[in-house]
């Protein structure tokens, strides 16, 4: 069996939950099991998951599960697991995937992958692929145990709708307390966050000045689209750190990354190649950033990133 | 305060990425080896930040052979007292979290960095802690200490969140936790004195091991649009790459 641990944020799932599912859905079919999917803590709807393949919902609740602790819900997942005879865990690879899935892995005895970016292979064989070298490279993993833990990288497997709701039947696991005190959890409002975003418009050095962010902060507007930048562009302070992207910043992949007056050194292009159509701006036609670009538009930033908002406008109507 | 900080050793960041063998192996020809961003401008760094301010020591660990060497001399460069060397080829990540689990049991904190720049699992931090039976903080960017209790900001998506947790435990350091040191003279001449402990490997096998890589597509030709012209590239976004 296929067990598909399903992250929400205070009882709502997000995209990644339906993702790990509908991946957890289409594994189990290469390995010839079923799946289901496992709720931690107290959230509504979670028979909504049958939508993206579940053929069944597993709940666990207990106080100590209402904040993160990755040793609890390390243990939990793990006996979970054991009581419902599943031997493939799926997460998402997220800030609690990611935290998660090499703990599972040595509780379970499992071998893991993490950052799975498409569906395994089991001719013979289990086999499964991530990015490798900040996105530069994909390796194969051979998952040799019997046991495996794979967290999904996010946006590289859509979303399917395969099911309808099904029962949620609540599981009874004893639940340690945890360790690690949550005091505060802050997320921004109304912003999609960068890992998760779709369209993004990002600018560099380019811009001269914090100032000047009000460009880019209107045609992230006008997309609805999140926005991001170099990293010498959060070293000097223009712009907060959380937005800086690349190989040492936050790796992202969109459907569309928007570039202006980013040059495209090769540790930027690590953290956004994987990025499904990339425009890039730049007023210098040497710039490096124009060969990974799908569409170039040469020219200063401050004159066609207005017009290009105007278009957005008069399109979205 | 006993601190460890596991160091790894990785390509430069601009390394240009090849494969040999028929992709089984990556080539390293030519290619300039550091230590792993992550671990050397900040776990590194706030560790000796922590050990300057409360006392204590701060080792550093590294899975590997000699050719390793050179990254742990730079770390005992930067300031770290004395390092552990696990002499054997890190074949996976839960072998190499083994490995260290078997030399980390007697410190307070451990650190990693978020993850490595060749693997990008950010697995190995956890894995440790999970063989010590420890709490495990994952993408650390601020932390204080007081007495035995770490205050901790951790990225999460869109947002951060403060936790508290009291020694022994296992962290993994991002961006925003320390700032880069850059060693001294004085710190590269200390550095050879300081001891290398070389250590064998205890006997664990591998469940999961990269046995393949490709380099990605390259992607299609870049379409130019004239700069007076932004409807025609927001058609082409909306009819063509279907992405508005
Ligand atoms: C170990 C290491 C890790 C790194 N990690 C990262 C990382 O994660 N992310 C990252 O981004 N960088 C990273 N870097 C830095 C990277 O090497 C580059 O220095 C950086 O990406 C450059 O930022 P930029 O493109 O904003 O600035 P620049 O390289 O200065 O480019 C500015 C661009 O703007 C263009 N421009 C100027 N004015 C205009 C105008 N009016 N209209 C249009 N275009 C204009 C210029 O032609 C130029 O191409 C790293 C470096 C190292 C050594
Ligand atoms: N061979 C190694 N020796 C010591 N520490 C390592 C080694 N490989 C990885 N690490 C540590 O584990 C962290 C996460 O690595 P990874 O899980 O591969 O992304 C790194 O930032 C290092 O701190």
């Amino acid at each position: 069996m296929v067990l598909v641990f399903a992250e929400h944020q205070k009882g709502a799932f997000k995209k990644a939950a339906f993702e790990a599912v509908t991946y957890g859905a289409k594994t189990a079919a290469v390995l010839g099991t079923d799946c289901v999917a496992l709720v931690l803590g107290n959230a509504d709807n979670a028979g909504q998951l049958g939508t993206y393949g579940a053929s069944k919902v597993y709940q666990v609740t207990s106080d100590h599960l209402e904040q993160f602790d990755s040793q609890v819900y390390s243990a939990t997942i793990a006996a979970a697991a054991e009581q419902l005879g599943a031997s493939t865990v799926i997460l998402s690879h997220s800030s609690t995937g990611k935290s998660l899935v090499g703990r599972l892995a040595v509780k379970m005895n499992a071998g893991s992958v993490a950052g799975v970016n498409a569906l395994p292979t089991n001719g013979g064989t289990f086999k499964v692929t991530k990015g490798v070298f900040s996105g530069k490279a994909i390796s194969t993993y051979e998952v040799k145990s019997d046991k495996k833990v794979l967290s999904v990288m996010g946006n590289s497997v859509p979303v399917e709708e395969m099911g309808s709701a099904v029962e949620v039947e609540n599981l009874s696991v004893e639940v340690a307390a945890p360790k690690v005190v949550v005091k505060e959890v802050k997320r921004a409002e109304g912003i999609v966050p960068l890992p998760e975003a779709e369209l993004v418009v990002s600018a560099g050095r380019g811009m001269k000045g914090p100032e000047n962010w009000g460009i880019i902060e209107d045609l992230a507007e006008a997309l609805g689209a999140t926005t991001a930048c170099s990293r010498p562009v959060s070293d000097t302070g223009w712009r907060p750190h959380h937005e800086h992207v690349g190989q040492t910043g936050v790796a992202i992949r969109p459907n569309l990354y928007i570039a202006a007056g980013i040059s495209g050194a090769i540790q930027h292009l690590a953290g956004v190649n994987n990025s499904k159509t990339i425009v890039v701006i730049n007023k210098d036609p040497e710039a490096p950033f124009f060969k990974a670009a799908d569409y170039g538009v040469v020219g200063d930033l401050f004159e066609i990133v207005p017009k290009l908002t105007e278009a957005v406008k008069s399109f979205k109507g | 305060m006993k601190i460890l900080v596991c160091i790894s050793k990785v390509p430069d960041t601009t390394a240009k990425i090849s494969f040999t063998d028929g992709g089984s192996s990556f080539n390293t020809d030519g290619v300039q080896f550091i230590m792993n961003p992550y671990d050397e401008w900040y776990a590194l760094v706030r560790a000796l930040e922590l050990k300057e301010a409360q006392g204590g020591s701060v080792s550093v660990v590294n899975v590997g052979t000699s050719t390793n060497d050179t990254i742990i001399r730079k770390a005992l460069a930067i300031g770290a007292d004395d390092a552990i060397r696990v002499n054997v080829e890190a074949s996976s990540s839960m072998f190499v979290a083994k490995q260290i689990a078997e030399v980390a049991k007697d410190y307070d904190i451990v650190f990693t960095g978020k993850e490595t720049i060749n693997y990008n699992s950010s697995e190995i931090g956890a894995m440790i802690a999970e063989f010590l039976d420890q709490p495990f903080i994952s993408y650390a960017n601020h932390m204080e200490m007081a007495g035995n209790t770490a205050t901790i900001t951790r990225e999460i998506e869109g947002g951060h969140e403060v936790v508290e947790v009291t020694t022994p435990f296992v962290l993994s350091a991002a961006k925003g936790l320390a700032e880069q040191r850059i060693p001294n003279m004085r710190g590269i001449m200390m550095a050879k004195r300081k001891p290398l402990k070389v250590v064998e490997a205890v006997a664990f096998e591998d469940a999961a091991v990269p046995v393949h890589y490709s380099l990605p597509d390259e992607g299609s030709e870049t379409v130019y649009v004239e700069p007076d012209n932004m409807s025609e590239l927001v058609r082409l976004l909306h009819e063509e790459a279907k992405v508005i």
